[in-house]
């Protein structure tokens, strides 16, 4: 009996999740459609985490630069140093850091902010009001996170290979022909592929599990909090559990293809 | 509702229309987690009628309410709003009998995000059964808004008012649409004496004004009394005692007591101060009666 107890939760919980997904995709070809709401968190979210994804990845692509600089240094090949970090950058770590930085920022917003409203009865003010809270909340945002991350995405991987050849012109005397030939010529379609589909991916984790999250606060403002923390790290666990399951399929697909 | 204008409105005293089955609870029963909210809870409330439910924190007062929009689900019996059982509705069918309630929510549930004009235009624009003239919104956003004398607030937000005036443009959204039934839970919770009268007085003139059904969900017995035993004149804009031949207000209005999500009592206010019950006595006292 208490083995029930324990099971039934995380399966409830798992459930309401893929309701709340199903009914969410579902309006998105249902009338009304909130486009100002979505043009708005496309800002929020685009625009306002443009700074921190901008810092993330140049960051960590000079941080890539140094370190695979020194580990190709051993074999002559420092001047290699840019197909690494484009090959690193834009298949894992640009899709997976950029997530992570928009979960940190975004999912947890969207908790706080729709569980804010779920704990002062705003949620059920709108449904009184003739609004499904889901079309009116969080169709708008997942569809703004869908559009916005692959792009998010596209600029942190290029200012990543900017940070890496920031240091490898700066630091390393790699030639910067020789850096950004490197770096074109080691990117694939696959890459690119893999590279924007797995933020395609994280988008839907982050949008779903923030307003999930905030839609099932209770509790006051102590249930805000917790609904906040909640969402931030579920969707950050998330986004490394699936992206080691993407990566997982796409390598598979290139072994099987060669 | 055309508010400020006495020539369309009915006389306090007017006989109630034919009446008319306005909402009614079937045995409802309610549960979360298995534990109860509501239990085997039957009552009726007709046009033009007044229902008044008294009951501690905690006795199901607001899931009754949220139980009759149709925001929680009972887990047997049946409510009927304006004829139609509810229960077994979908969200999209809810909508179109929401558009026939209006619901002053405990904590006022403004939308931060919005002005107080756009709050109160909400369910104008959004609620399809109303199918209000996009020209006509603005117009009836400041009737309401001068029903409730805050007609300066326009374009604030909600933050930017006080508990009172947030309760009160709350009201406003409740009534621009001009629903035959309303509904408020806990208006004067939280609020000074004052500003708890002022609440109480837009409610009765609401009422009286608009000859509709009232389900008014509190703990202060006082807000009940004040209801069953005061009527809004239109001439001099005040609160008078509802006395004399063809007073239907005190006949008109019943109190509910609710305890522990059952309905432990239902009667007139005279009943009510004849009852002997130590649960039911407890709200007289608090008013000092």
């Amino acid at each position: 009996m208490a083995l029930l107890e324990v099971v039934t939760g995380p399966i409830l919980a798992v459930q309401e999740f893929y309701l709340l997904a199903g009914r969410a995709l579902r309006n998105m070809f249902r009338e009304p459609h909130y486009s100002d709401d979505i043009v708005l968190q496309m800002d929020n979210i685009g625009v306002g985490s443009l700074p921190i994804v901008v810092m993330t990845g140049f960051f960590s692509g000079a941080v890539m630069a140094l370190q695979l600089a020194r580990a190709l240094a051993q074999w002559g090949q420092t001047g290699k140093v840019g197909t690494a970090v484009s090959i690193t950058l834009v298949r894992e770590l640009g899709p997976a850091l950029t997530s992570l930085m928009v979960a940190g920022r975004n999912a947890s917003g969207m908790a706080s902010e729709i569980g804010s409203m779920k704990v002062t009865e705003q949620i059920d003010a709108m449904r009184a009001l003739g609004t499904d809270p889901i079309q009116k909340l969080v169709t708008p945002r997942l569809i703004a996170t869908c559009v916005v991350l692959p792009l998010l995405t596209i600029i942190a991987d290029f200012v990543g290979v900017f940070g890496g050849y920031v240091v490898a012109a700066g630091m390393l005397d790699v030639n910067g022909r020789q850096y950004w030939t490197s770096v074109w010529q080691a990117l694939g379609w696959d890459d690119v592929t893999q590279g924007l589909l797995k933020p395609f991916v994280f988008a839907f984790v982050i949008a779903l599990v923030g307003c999930y999250y905030g839609l099932r606060a209770t509790g006051g403002t102590q249930g805000v909090g917790r609904a906040t923390t909640q969402a931030m790290v579920a969707a950050s666990v998330l986004i490394f559990v699936l992206t080691f399951f993407l990566t997982r399929i796409f390598t598979s697909q290139l072994v099987s293809a060669s | 509702m055309p508010r400020g204008t006495s020539s369309s409105v009915l006389l306090p005293d007017a006989p109630p229309p034919a009446s008319a089955g306005v909402l009614r609870f079937e045995h409802v029963s309610v549960a979360f987690d298995d534990v109860p909210a509501l239990q085997d809870v039957s009552f009726e409330v007709r046009q033009a009628e007044t229902r008044i439910i008294l009951g501690a924190a905690g006795s199901g007062k607001t899931v009754l309410l949220k139980t009759a929009l149709g925001l929680v689900q009972p887990q047997s019996g049946s409510v009927h709003v304006f004829g139609q059982d509810i229960t077994r509705m979908t969200e999209q069918q809810l909508f179109g009998i929401r558009s026939k309630l209006g619901m002053l929510f405990q904590e006022s549930a403004l939308f931060d995000s919005l002005t107080i004009e756009e709050n109160v235009a909400y369910p104008l624009v959004n609620q399809k059964a109303i199918q209000c003239p996009i020209e006509d919104v603005s117009k009836r956003v400041r009737e309401a808004l001068r029903f409730v004398e805050l007609e300066h607030t326009l374009s604030r937000f909600p933050s930017e008012l006080s508990g009172g005036m947030r309760r009160r443009v709350a009201i406003a959204r409740a009534v621009v649409t001009t629903p035959p039934l309303l509904l408020y839970d806990s208006p004067t919770a939280g609020l000074d004496p004052i500003t708890a009268h002022t609440i109480m007085a837009l409610i009765i003139k609401e009422r009286d004004l608009s000859k509709i059904a009232t389900l008014i969900v509190t703990h202060r017995y006082q807000d009940g009394a004040l209801m069953a035993n005061f009527r809004y004149n239109p001439d001099n804009g005040k609160l008078e005692p509802a006395r004399g031949v063809g007073n239907n207000i005190t006949r008109t209005t019943k109190f509910l007591v609710l305890r522990e999500g059952r309905l432990v009592f239902e009667g007139t206010q005279a009943e009510l101060e004849a009852s002997t019950d130590a649960y039911i006595s407890k709200f007289r006292k608090q008013s000092g009666g």
